[in-house]
């Protein structure tokens, strides 16, 4: 697997105050239709051949989510 | 997405008379035998899911202050009788008279746990709460001030827990535009596992415009408005909900864990200002704790005692919500207001103009005399059905009260025989040097601005003074400069050693800092953080600590304004030291008047040390950091001799005699020295008193001391001014500013850029890389 994507998103639950942000600013710039917005972090990882998918969910729990407040998913091949 | 709970399974009243047997969750919700029980009593039947909730939350310790509410009645039956307080104990936050029309509102509170949790977020959404406290009275918030304390600097945890905590602190206020003027940064093992986060938010109105929560006028609309509501920080009551959501088979994990939105308070700041200013508020009341049950509660109790709400019309961020998830949620920037109906669209028209969302989610109504004997009626509905009829008294006031048990903890005897004499000193010249060394290098006396440069100071152009100065100083009037200066201290070593003297000592220390800028010192607010209240030793830290800071607020004449209590501050069964943090307010009549603390343009002025110096170690910064020693005795108080103390600083800032001015706590006159050398970067050379014992002139705590630098005409005044408040001087030597040496005669010397490479360096190798 040397290619894995990790994707962080805020829980269903947090208040996501940048998607709000951009959901406002979607009708000012003439978007209508959007009803809401939800953004995130996507992380891409060039990783050698060996490495495991329990290691990436390992460093994507330390450092790229906070579990605390976000829930990631792991991309692989 | 999973849907809410289907209409068949709504917990109505109807259906809670019908089913007085259902068993509920009360005890996972944190609510014991008899409480439920009189719920149960008050109500004349089981209540509902939605009852629960509110019932649960709001006779929470946290809302309810049902172990501390025996003991705080002191602050009310003991407060100074004072023309100055305009609104006392029991609203959102004191608010004082500080002349020419204006009024200003401060109060400190506490988010130990949640910055624990999410150190970012919990520090930042603690900024937010107490900002919206002192915006729901009617003021313009102006400055905040941040006391932190964490456990070993050096420990891996704090490693974690402080760089967060500092930037959400910064993020949050810097966002807002607030000023951080001020605060603290203590470590101790006690804090190791639970820090502790207080804030402090300053607010200027003018008199004339105090808000208050109370829910007036029968037919006036109760509005929501702010940010969506959502299933923030909702804790505990996810044991109602969890139901809905074993059904879908997808229980989400609820995080008790709130996300704020710093730009979303800013325009709820001042669209609320222009509601204010438009007088289309009768009523207003933030939405923090408990949210929505507290609001709705406290506003209608303090009114006529009736209410309608509807929750179908509350705003939400998810459309899934369940009832009492609604009630319960804590989602920041929400603020619920009470509006006569014909300003209501004018009301809309501001929101709008703010983009700031606002739901009308009910009304006053009229109480029978029946029902306002028995505390009010609010009745709440939820999809056509009524799922909440209350007395909101009962909820927002007639909670448990407890007379916990208390008792002198078993080793508190062993502890003060522990006198720190027996501990070895230093003798030599080589010793006292390592000793100075090494104590403004510790990480409780070493510079703080790793911290507070990451807090914007300035901005708003009204700071005269700002950290590391004795205390945060506001101009509030830009024509006649009249300001306020707000100082916050606390010591818990102390406070372990004895609660009553401690509490006292955290008073003075706030008291003379912000004398020491000019100002007086005029009311106060607390932050009474504590282990268990179950425990009796750590009952009777807090009986004793409040005892002493009444008696303390009565002797000085500055009553409590408000304030905040956190108790289960522990980790296992090891409580935190006893910390009550004490915020003092002073009116300075001209902050151009304000008296700095460094001796930067003071050349050639006489150091005059004022107070008493006694050999007192005990709970000392040099015991701790040199010994790793905590025992014997606090330093003695003396109220009479600190107000004195302050009515010298006073008058000799307002007659201009003063070039500095600094007070003396933590590493005594050692570390005063080094700060005012520092700051401004002038050297001095100190003489002390022929037969002083230089250990305790240089390291004793002793408190009700300040050092002052006037200039050598000035000196004859000034020492005429001391005589006649009775405050002991010492001539201690002079102010040499292009010396770059701190000189203490036949003790030390040393080079001011040593000095601050050791004071300078410890925050950034700790905390940097």
């Amino acid at each position: 697997m040397p290619r894995v994507v990790v994707d962080v998103m805020l829980k269903p639950e947090i208040l996501d105050p940048q998607g709000q942000a951009i959901l406002g600013a979607l009708p000012r710039l003439g978007f209508d239709g959007v009803r809401a917005v939800r953004q995130g972090k996507r992380f891409e990882l060039d990783v050698v051949d060996e490495m495991t998918e329990q290691t990436v969910r390992r460093i994507a729990e330390t450092l790229l989510a906070n579990p605390v407040i976000e829930e990631f998913t792991v991309h692989t091949g | 997405m999973t849907t809410g709970t289907s209409a068949s399974a709504l917990d109505t009243v109807a259906r809670a008379t019908n089913t007085p047997d259902e068993p509920q969750p009360y005890a996972e919700l944190g609510l014991r035998d008899d409480e439920y029980d009189r719920i149960r009593q008050i109500l004349g039947r089981r209540p509902t899911a939605a009852e629960l909730t509110m019932y649960s939350v709001m006779w929470s310790e946290h809302c309810s202050y049902k172990s501390s509410k025996v003991h705080l009645r002191q602050f009310g039956e003991k407060a100074p009788a004072s023309d100055a307080l305009l609104v006392g104990i029991g609203e959102n936050a004191g608010v004082v008279d500080i002349g020419d029309g204006w009024a200003v509102t401060f109060k400190i509170e506490s988010h130990n746990h949640p910055s624990y949790v999410e150190p970012y977020q919990g520090a930042a959404t603690g900024v937010g709460g107490i900002v919206r406290d002192i915006l729901a009275m009617g003021a313009r918030p102006v400055a905040v001030l941040d006391p932190l304390r964490f456990g070993p600097a050096d420990a891996a945890d704090t490693r974690r827990v402080l760089p967060g905590v500092v930037a959400g602190v910064g993020g949050y206020g810097n966002c807002l535009g607030l000023p951080n003027v001020g605060g603290e940064l203590v470590f101790d093992p006690s804090y190791a596992g639970n820090p502790l986060v207080n804030a402090l938010c300053v607010g200027v109105l003018k008199a004339d415009r105090i808000m208050l929560a109370h829910a007036s006028g029968v037919g006036n609309k109760v509005i929501l408005f702010g940010a969506r509501t959502g299933r923030d920080g909702i804790g505990g009551v996810s044991v109602l909900a969890s139901a809905t959501f074993d059904d879908s088979g997808a229980p989400a994990k609820r995080p008790s864990v709130q996300v704020g939105d710093p730009f979303a308070e800013k325009v709820l700041i001042e669209c609320c200002l222009e509601l204010y200013d438009a007088g289309l508020v009768v009523g207003i009341q933030d939405l923090g704790g408990a949210g929505l049950s507290c609001a709705t509660s406290e506003l209608a109790s303090a009114g006529e005692g009736g209410m309608v709400v509807d929750l179908d019309r509350v705003h939400l961020r998810e459309p899934s919500m369940s009832a009492e998830e609604i009630l319960a949620s804590e989602s920041q920037e929400r603020m619920c207001a009470v509006v006569a109906p014909e300003h209501v669209a004018a009301f809309f028209a501001v929101c709008a103009r703010w983009d700031v969302d606002a739901r009308v989610i009910g009304e006053v109504t009229a109480v029978s005399p029946e029902e306002a004997s028995r505390g009010g009626r609010l009745v709440v509905t939820w999809h056509g059905e009524t799922i909440v009829d209350v007395p909101p008294r009962t909820v927002a006031h007639e909670g448990p009260v407890y007379q916990r048990p208390f008792a002198r903890p078993a080793d508190q005897d062993a502890l003060v025989a522990d006198d720190p004499a027996r501990l070895p000193r230093p003798a030599t010249g080589a010793e006292f040097r390592a000793t100075l060394l090494a104590l403004v290098a510790s990480p409780n006396l070493c510079d703080k601005s790793w911290v507070t440069d990451q807090y914007d100071r300035y901005v708003q152009g009204n700071t005269a003074l700002a950290q590391p100065e004795n205390a945060g100083v506001i101009r509030v009037d830009e024509v006649s400069g009249l300001g306020v200066a707000v100082a916050c201290d606390g010591n818990g070593r102390y406070c372990r050693l004895d609660p009553y003297a401690g509490a006292q000592l955290a008073l003075a220390e706030a008291y003379r800092n912000v004398a020491s800028t000019g100002a007086r010192p005029v009311a106060i607010t607390n932050c009474l953080n504590f282990g268990s209240p179950e425990d009796p030793g750590v009952m009777w830290q807090f009986e004793r600590t409040v005892t002493g800071l009444a008696d303390g607020c009565q002797a000085l004449g500055t009553p409590v304004t408000g304030g905040n209590v956190s108790f289960y501050n522990s980790t296992g069964d090891t409580a935190i030291l006893p910390t009550p943090v004490v915020g003092v307010l002073g009116v300075l009549p001209d902050v151009r008047r304000r008296t700095p603390m460094g001796f930067g343009g003071a050349d050639g002025a006489a150091l005059l040390l004022l107070g008493r110096t006694r050999p007192e170690f005990g709970g000392s910064e040099w015991a701790w950091t040199v010994h790793r020693h905590l025992g014997g005795r606090p330093p003695e108080v003396d109220l009479a001799a600190e107000a004195a103390l302050a009515e010298v600083l006073v008058a000799a800032s307002a007659t201009g005699l003063l070039a500095a001015a600094h007070d003396l706590s933590d590493g005594g006159l050692a570390q005063v020295l080094v700060e005012a050398c520092l700051r401004g970067e002038a050297g001095a050379r100190i003489t002390l008193p022929a037969g002083a014992d230089p250990f305790v002139w240089l390291f004793a705590e002793s408190a009700g001391r300040a050092l002052v630098a006037v200039r050598p005409d000035d000196r004859a005044a000034m020492a005429d001014l001391c005589g006649s408040h009775g405050v002991p001087w010492t001539d201690l030597g002079t102010v040499q500013a292009s010396s770059t040496d701190l000189v203490i005669d036949a003790v030390l010397a040393v080079p001011l850029a040593e000095l601050r490479a050791a004071w300078s360096g410890t925050l950034p190798a700790l905390f940097e890389g």
